[in-house]
């Protein structure tokens, strides 16, 4: 899909023949998420609608205790330290961003007053500044009111490399501009079709600039604020114990209409997944529970309970299989798996499309995740409703084996095939648990029917997903020939997540391993793409090469993916929760409510 | 014995430190990373956690991060979580009061129920009393802690639906409702760990007081016309619980470690549960300061445990 379609789909859209939804699945369908196909619309000049939420309490407060449950306690309640999606859920009790994801990718004010469009001036037509305009009359908990100085003090206070925050990535390169006292601009150093990036959703949130002002910097660990949040969120903050407890309070002066619902709300951490889900599904003691990392077998036991229910969102996490395009049994320069050596037969495309088959991607949903691992052949995720109904996958251990044979890999004695002295041999690594050792299996076996021989490895998560340089065994190293592991795309602006098959993004020693392209794929013609769309100023064009990074991705067959892994969480029968998969769990905890 | 409790001091001090360096090479050694979530977040470019390791001294060697943690602790600096960036001795005391209440309460059930059936079966060996008492006590000590517990939580908070199975340190209630939450949320965990300790304390109660009664000044304390009850509690149980004193002292840091499986099953905010989340996060300050407070209490509950010796039994003498 070039430029020139997509403007025209666009301009259907704009022009009503077109209806928004169908744009998006047309866009899922190539590629894009949904977040960017929204904002492509923006661009094109058709206003961002909001999901139709249903509120139904008419006053604030009323609604008694809400009592959530997360099995990994929050550990700290600034969001700019915020690395685990414990701590950012935590903090969004208490602090808001300017705006945030809705589930089908829209963006919803929440500290703004509106979303920046071309219409109302808030977008620039050259893709390099937006303008907010922020909500008036909003006041932080002890009641000084929330201005632009907010904004442009998390700008400076992200963006220091002395905070060590990780919302650092966020800021450093945009500049922020005070306009008024109630308007900010961001302006990016190169056009930039993803604006809703500082300020929004997961790094988003803000902290107030009178509190933190003296913390800046260096000095940033000691300030009082980052254990006792003082935010514009809509509920105040009662007490806080790190890995176990977070309590607040309703908010009488939040900026949200008739809301929040509860009273309180106190957050519980520890303990584990599946008495989690017990203490909301079976017993009701809790109203809501995060992450239910359960066996859907069992998640379905509990909900005979009916207590509760189990809620799936979509987001974007993709369990994929990997396939090393270097050769991990050579060492070169002390390193293996070396960009200087090549791997024997997992370069050549008839092995890759045969393992592709290979990989039963039914089963390995039917029978290991259930409702919680929907089986997938697209690597970029979706909202189910815009799923393109043609993107399949298939199965077939006879296809497979007829590709192998016409690329010329005969059967040997022992069942195994074998081309010029190579045998069809990989070792498959991931990390330890139960379903990756289950779909581990799934594929083994229908290999040894191909003709491939599959050894399994598994690895401690915490070795497996660490950084350290000293172990061979994580999966940057990637020292076998193929692993598994699911990839998470948090930030809807494809760029980043495209970044991971670039060239130069090769994993290796020079690098620390800390490149992100694991599979050290190397393409002349996707780094071209991916510089091209880098360098576009042309929001829709932009777009149109970063479909085509997606189609050389898939045609080359650089990764299998296998299923796409919704958010499961468990909430109480009676509990209305607002989730979204492009956002945190809590991003709408002012609207959830109780209805009978 | 100033001198002796001098000496003991001294000696204790090299032995903390030898513990202390094991520690911390271990930790060392061990794999993976507190800034693991960040190393796997595409948004984070990879330079932020180069810098948190740099701005932590994560990358300087080991001997050098050891030198920097003694000095900062022997100047009472126990340094900050990595995770949560809170000072690792406040969070030490917050878990403090929980930990020392539902471990402390636990012990003291296994003390309540272990002495009076261990004398009263010594004193009636090989009774069908003492039969039924050594059959639970063996059942008892054989099942794990996460057995029970789960056992006791489908029992009571799913099919009867009596009890909470969620331990809250911070219970929204006053007066008596308060103390009543308290007390029926920690039945469950009192009960799976005071059984469990209980059961192994039985056994050695009545071996013990087995071993004073055979004695010969039992018979002449009989013989003299004692009632048995007198000869039981004055003349046996008070010579056959000094190994037993020894022994419930020596297990002073269990109580203040807490219970690691049965902390993480009842949630019970305690160490235990402090440690184990440290451990799994990585979190080294936090993990070498509650080991090291483990080490810290043995030493120190050795030495209580070698002057009570001396108390009970006015043979010993320290010189």
């Amino acid at each position: 899909m070039d430029d020139r379609k997509l403007r025209k789909l666009i301009g259907d859209v704009k022009g009503g023949r077109l209806s928004r939804r169908g744009f998006l699945r047309h866009m899922a369908a190539v590629g894009l998420a949904a977040p960017l196909a929204n904002q492509l619309l923006a661009f094109g000049g058709v206003a961002m609608a909001e999901t139709k939420y249903d509120y139904k309490p008419t006053k604030a407060g009323g609604g008694g205790a809400l009592r959530v449950l997360w099995w990994q306690g929050p550990t700290l309640l600034n969001p700019h330290f915020a690395v685990g999606t414990k701590d950012q859920d935590a903090s969004r009790i208490f602090y808001e961003p300017l705006a945030a994801w809705d589930p089908e990718g829209n963006l919803i004010p929440i500290l703004a007053a509106e979303i920046p469009s071309r219409e109302n001036g808030g977008l620039s037509a050259d893709g390099l500044s937006v303008t907010w305009k922020l909500k008036k009359d909003v006041t932080w908990h002890d009641g000084k009111p929330f201005t632009a100085d907010d904004c442009v003090f998390n700008w400076e206070y992200g963006r220091d490399p002395a905070s060590a925050a990780v919302t650092i990535g966020t800021y450093k390169d945009v500049k922020v501009e005070k306009v008024d006292s109630h308007a900010v601009k961001v302006i990016f150093p190169k056009p930039t079709p993803f604006w809703a990036d500082a300020f929004v959703g997961i790094r988003g949130s803000l902290i107030p600039k009178h509190l933190f002002e003296p913390y800046k910097g260096a000095k940033s660990r000691e300030a009082p604020t980052n254990l006792k949040p003082v935010g514009t969120g809509p509920y105040t903050f009662v007490d806080f114990k790190p890995g176990d407890i977070v309590l607040g309070k309703r908010n009488e002066k939040y900026h949200r209409e008739n809301r929040p619902y509860f009273d309180t709300i106190e957050m519980k951490g520890g303990g584990d997944a599946v008495s989690a889900a017990r203490a909301v599904l079976q017993t009701g003691e809790f109203d809501y529970a995060w992450n239910m990392q359960v066996e859907d077998s069992v998640l379905k036991k509990l909900e005979e309970g009916g207590k509760g229910k189990i809620e799936i969102t979509e987001g974007g996490n993709i369990e994929h299989i990997q396939l090393n395009n270097t050769d991990p049994w050579t060492e070169v320069d002390g390193e293996r798996s070396s960009l200087k050596t090549k791997h024997p037969f997992l370069t050549e495309p008839a092995v890759r499309e045969a393992l592709n088959l290979l990989v039963d991607r039914g089963s390995v949903q039917k029978y290991i995740y259930g409702r919680t691992g929907i089986a997938t052949a697209n690597f970029v995720n979706n909202p189910p409703k815009y799923r393109s109904p043609n993107t399949k996958f298939e199965f077939s251990v006879e296809k497979a084996i007829k590709l192998l044979e016409d690329a010329g890999w005969k059967k040997g004695g022992d069942g195994i095939r074998t081309k010029d002295g190579k045998r069809l041999k990989v070792v498959y690594q991931t990390s330890i648990n139960q379903p990756r050792q289950k779909t581990q299996a799934i594929v083994k076996q229908a290999c040894q029917k191909a003709g491939i021989e599959v050894e399994l490895k598994s690895i401690t998560a915490s070795v497996f997903f660490s950084s350290d340089v000293a172990n061979p065994d994580t999966y940057p190293h990637f020292y076998t020939d193929l692993q598994m592991y699911t990839t998470t795309m948090p930030q809807p602006d494809p760029e980043l997540f495209l970044n991971q098959f670039c060239s130069w993004e090769a994993s290796s020693k020079a690098n620390k391993w800390q490149g992100r392209n694991i599979t050290r794929w190397q393409n002349a013609e996707y780094d071209e793409t991916y510089k091209a769309a880098q360098k576009e100023l042309d929001p829709v064009k932009r777009a149109a090469l970063f479909i085509k990074c997606n189609d050389l991705v898939i045609k080359h067959r650089v990764v299998i993916p296998v299923v796409a892994r919704p958010r499961v969480s468990a909430s109480g029968t009676k509990l209305t929760a607002r989730l979204s998969g492009w956002d945190n769990d809590l991003w709408a905890v002012a609207d959830w409510y109780r209805g009978a | 014995m100033g001198n002796y409790l001098l000496r003991r001091l001294l000696i204790a001090i090299p032995s903390l430190l030898g513990i202390s360096i094991v520690l911390f090479t271990v930790l060392a050694l061990a794999p993976g990373d507190p800034f693991e979530e960040l190393a796997t977040n595409p948004n984070v470019p990879p330079e932020v956690s180069a810098m948190l390791r740099q701005k932590f001294g994560l990358d300087d060697p080991v001997y050098i991060r050891y030198v920097r943690w003694l000095t900062a602790m022997a100047q009472g600096d126990w340094g900050f979580s990595f995770v949560s960036r809170v000072d690792v001795d406040d969070l030490i005391l917050q878990r403090l009061p929980t930990t020392l209440l539902v471990i402390g309460s636990s012990q003291i059930l296994a003390i309540l129920i272990a002495l009076p059936i261990g004398i009263y079966a010594a004193t009636r060996p090989y009774s069908l009393f003492d039969q039924i008492a050594n059959t639970l006590a063996f059942i008892g000590f054989s099942l794990p802690t996460f057995f029970t517990g789960v056992l006791l939580i489908l029992i009571f908070s799913i099919w009867l639906g009596w009890l909470p199975f969620v331990y809250r340190a911070d219970i929204p209630a006053t007066g008596w409702e308060f103390y009543w939450e308290h007390f029926k949320q920690s039945i469950m965990p009192v009960t799976v760990l005071g059984l469990f300790q209980g059961a192994s304390l039985v056994r050695y109660v009545r071996s013990a007081v087995l071993d004073v009664i055979r004695l010969d000044y039992v018979t002449t304390a009989r013989s003299k016309g004692l009632s048995e009850r007198v000869v039981i509690l004055r003349h046996v149980v008070r010579n056959a619980l000094i190994p037993v004193v020894t022994l419930l002292a020596l297990q002073m840091p269990a109580v203040f470690g807490g219970a690691i499986v049965t902390e993480q099953i009842f949630r019970v905010p305690g160490i235990g549960s402090l440690l184990i989340s440290a451990m799994l996060s990585n979190d080294t300050p936090v993990i070498m300061a509650v080991t090291f407070v483990f080490a810290c209490l043995v030493v120190l509950s050795n030495l209580i445990a070698d002057i009570l010796y001396g108390w009970l039994d006015p043979r010993i003498t320290y010189r």
